[in-house]
């Protein structure tokens, strides 16, 4: 769908005209991403991640399979391999790094486009479900980054994996069965490795498939913007072509100049030293550590040290260990019911003077200090800030966020997006 | 009349066979043919599912034989069992006495030494030496290693602190350190498995 005033596509290349008539793609992508979609006017430079994110995945994608070129997945071997890509294989320190890091980029800008969602509420109606999508593409990035660092078989990547296959071991009765299933062994080994580079290949063509869904969604409602405004006429519009091609162009030199950065001069600032060992399955690293990006959800869930039972009759109900776990999912899958936890009519947070308050003040510092925790030896003060971190997180998105809904006193918002950008309502006619 | 063939044709599918109460007799045989049909798709998730558990060979690596006369009193070793670290440890008088010492109801997974040990080997503390919280290796087995505020074993992941019959006593593991099945075949052989 598109708003009436959309540009239609009148081919004017004879090639593009007879092309267009017998497979009409030239159409789908001029009312995609060309002159024939209208998006909000407004939209700020945080509109860009989600074509970030889009690159990303390409990016994954390409330097995924010429990896997969000269990877082995054999457990006898693949540490080797990586070497050998590293030091042999023509630019094949550059493919590495680049895929490494890419990872890496991806996440961060995963993060600033969720979080975006978090301030704008661009989860509210009738945009549920491109943020239900996007929440399974999030899942589906945490699965495919948790089993690609498996694949160099250093020391994290075995440590990891068995940490985290762990996890379903605390699943009552299951659990252990399903652990040695997942495996396909006692501990991870050749068939875990194999399996997780079939899953690592296989998963990214699954998040493409998921953010075409993701995009279609998108383009039934529309962009929402900063005022959270809707669109009402066409002077709240721009075509997406040449305005915001050439806008989204502009964030993403920005961020090949970081990306490239850190690729070129600090390629393993982001990874852990330890992954250069070959894993030893005898023994264990002083400090096992996801990557950082995973680092605020292992941060709640070790932030479980007790098991939950009925007071005074001492009887246990959940171990401490299935409670983490618990905890740690839920952390993400709280976000499915954020549509219906913030009932506010208003999206934009800066129209939201109680929620804003809250999103700054509460929730960003709750993720630094959940970061940084999930990243440090489990010691106290970190243990005690994480108990307290993971208790406010989920307080956030269950309590304070429908009380905040129900009592707050939203500001004035400006009647179109026009009148938001022009201060008047009226459309720009002269030199303005 | 001549046009039969398509009013014939015409009527299948129509509810021109029900009887009564709505059911047609080709009811009978359109569910007959799709529940064989799921019963068949249901079948083929056997393959697709087992292939996923561990495979011939690595379940014929399942048993692992070890000689224990090298070992001397207060020492342990590191074996390798189904690929994964094994414990076999000659406790001293003293850690049996220290583990006896404990009053076994205030333990977190209330176990004796002689329910972890063998009859007439009870100096031989033979455990998975795999932490029961999230599976790293605990540390204690090796000289100089830190065994921890009981004297057992210490997980530096998390800080589990085990005690000389390898029980959980501190930290956040839920349980003992898992003892395999084992038989000693002979005085100092010991076949895990
Ligand atoms: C969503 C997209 C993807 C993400 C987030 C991702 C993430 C990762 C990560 C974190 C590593 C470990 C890097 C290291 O420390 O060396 C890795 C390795 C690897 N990935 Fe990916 N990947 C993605 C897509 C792909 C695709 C599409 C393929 C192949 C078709 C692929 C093939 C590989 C290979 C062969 C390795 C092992 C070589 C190495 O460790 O550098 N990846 N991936
Ligand atoms: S794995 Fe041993 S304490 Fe967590």
């Amino acid at each position: 769908m598109s708003f009436p005033w959309a540009k239609n596509y009148e081919p004017v290349n004879p090639v593009m005209r007879f092309f267009d008539e017998k497979l009409p793609l030239p159409r789908f992508v001029y009312n995609a991403v060309g002159a024939g979609y209208p998006v909000p006017r407004n939209l700020s430079y945080l509109w860009n991640f989600g074509v970030l994110a889009g690159f990303c995945l390409v990016l994954q994608i390409v330097t995924g399979v010429i990896l997969a070129m000269h990877y082995a997945a054999n457990a006898g071997v693949a540490f080797n391999s990586v070497e050998h890509i590293m030091r042999d294989v023509n630019w094949g320190w550059l493919m590495r790094y680049a895929h490494a890091n890419g990872a890496s980029f991806f996440f961060v800008v995963i993060y600033i486009h969720i979080f975006r969602g978090f301030f704008y509420s661009s989860y509210k109606a009738p945009r549920e479900m491109i943020w239900l999508i996007g929440v399974v593409i999030f899942l589906l990035m945490m699965a495919t980054a948790f089993m690609g660092y498996v694949l160099p078989w250093g020391q994290m990547s075995f440590w990891g994996a068995k940490v985290i296959t762990g996890l379903f071991g605390a699943i009552p009765f299951v659990g252990e069965p399903l652990q040695v299933w997942l495996l396909g062994g006692f501990a991870p080994d050749n068939a875990a490795l194999n399996r997780f580079f079939s899953l690592h290949f296989l998963l990214p063509f699954v998040i493409a498939g998921a953010v075409i869904l993701h995009i279609w969604a998108l383009h039934i409602p529309g962009s929402s913007n900063p005022t959270g405004v809707e669109v009402k006429t066409e002077s709240d519009t721009l075509p997406f072509h040449p305005y915001f091609t050439a806008k989204d162009g502009f964030g993403l030199g920005v961020f090949l100049i970081i990306y490239m950065a850190f690729v070129f001069f600090l390629p393993n600032y982001l990874g852990h030293p330890d992954n250069y060992i070959p894993a030893n399955p005898l023994s264990t690293p002083a400090h096992i550590v996801p990557e950082w990006y995973f680092w605020p959800f292992y941060a709640i869930l070790r932030a479980f040290t007790g098991d939950l039972t009925i007071p005074l009759l001492g009887i246990q109900i959940i171990p401490a260990k299935l409670l983490g776990v618990l905890a740690m999912f839920s952390a993400i899958l709280v976000w499915f019911f954020l549509p219906w936890l913030d009932k506010s009519p208003v999206r934009s947070g800066h129209y939201r003077p109680l929620f804003r308050k809250f999103f700054w003040f509460g929730l960003i510092p709750t993720m630094l200090v959940l970061f940084w925790c999930g990243g440090a030896p489990a010691e106290e003060p970190y243990v005690m800030l994480s108990q307290l971190a993971t208790a406010y997180y989920f307080a956030h998105f269950l309590i304070i966020l429908p009380i905040i809904s129900s009592i707050e006193r939203p500001e004035r918002l400006p009647s179109s997006i026009t009148e938001a950008v022009l201060g008047t309502d009226k459309p720009a006619t002269a030199a303005a | 009349m001549a046009t039969t063939g398509t009013e014939e044709l015409s009527g299948i599918g129509s509810d021109e066979g029900a009887s009564g109460d709505g059911v047609r007799r080709r009811d009978f045989i359109e569910i007959a043919a799709v529940s064989a049909a799921g019963v068949g798709a249901l079948a083929t998730l056997v393959p697709l599912v087992s292939q996923m558990a561990p495979s011939k060979d690595v379940l014929a690596e399942s048993t692992t034989e070890l000689d224990v006369s090298a070992i001397e009193t207060g020492q342990a070793i590191k074996a390798v069992f189904r690929k994964q670290p094994v414990f076999v440890r000659n406790l001293t008088p003293a850690e049996i006495e220290a583990a006896n010492a404990v009053d076994v109801g205030s333990l977190r997974d209330p176990q004796t030494l002689a329910e972890r040990t063998k009859e007439g080997h009870e100096n031989w503390l033979i455990t998975m030496g795999v932490c029961t919280h999230l599976g790293c290796v605990p540390l204690g087995a090796a000289e100089g290693e830190p065994r921890g505020e009981f004297g057992g074993y210490f997980c530096p992941c998390h800080g589990s602190h085990y005690d000389t019959a390898a029980r959980i006593r501190k930290g956040p593991a839920p349980l003992n350190l898992e003892v395999p099945e084992y038989t000693f075949t002979t005085d100092t052989t010991v076949v895990i498995g």
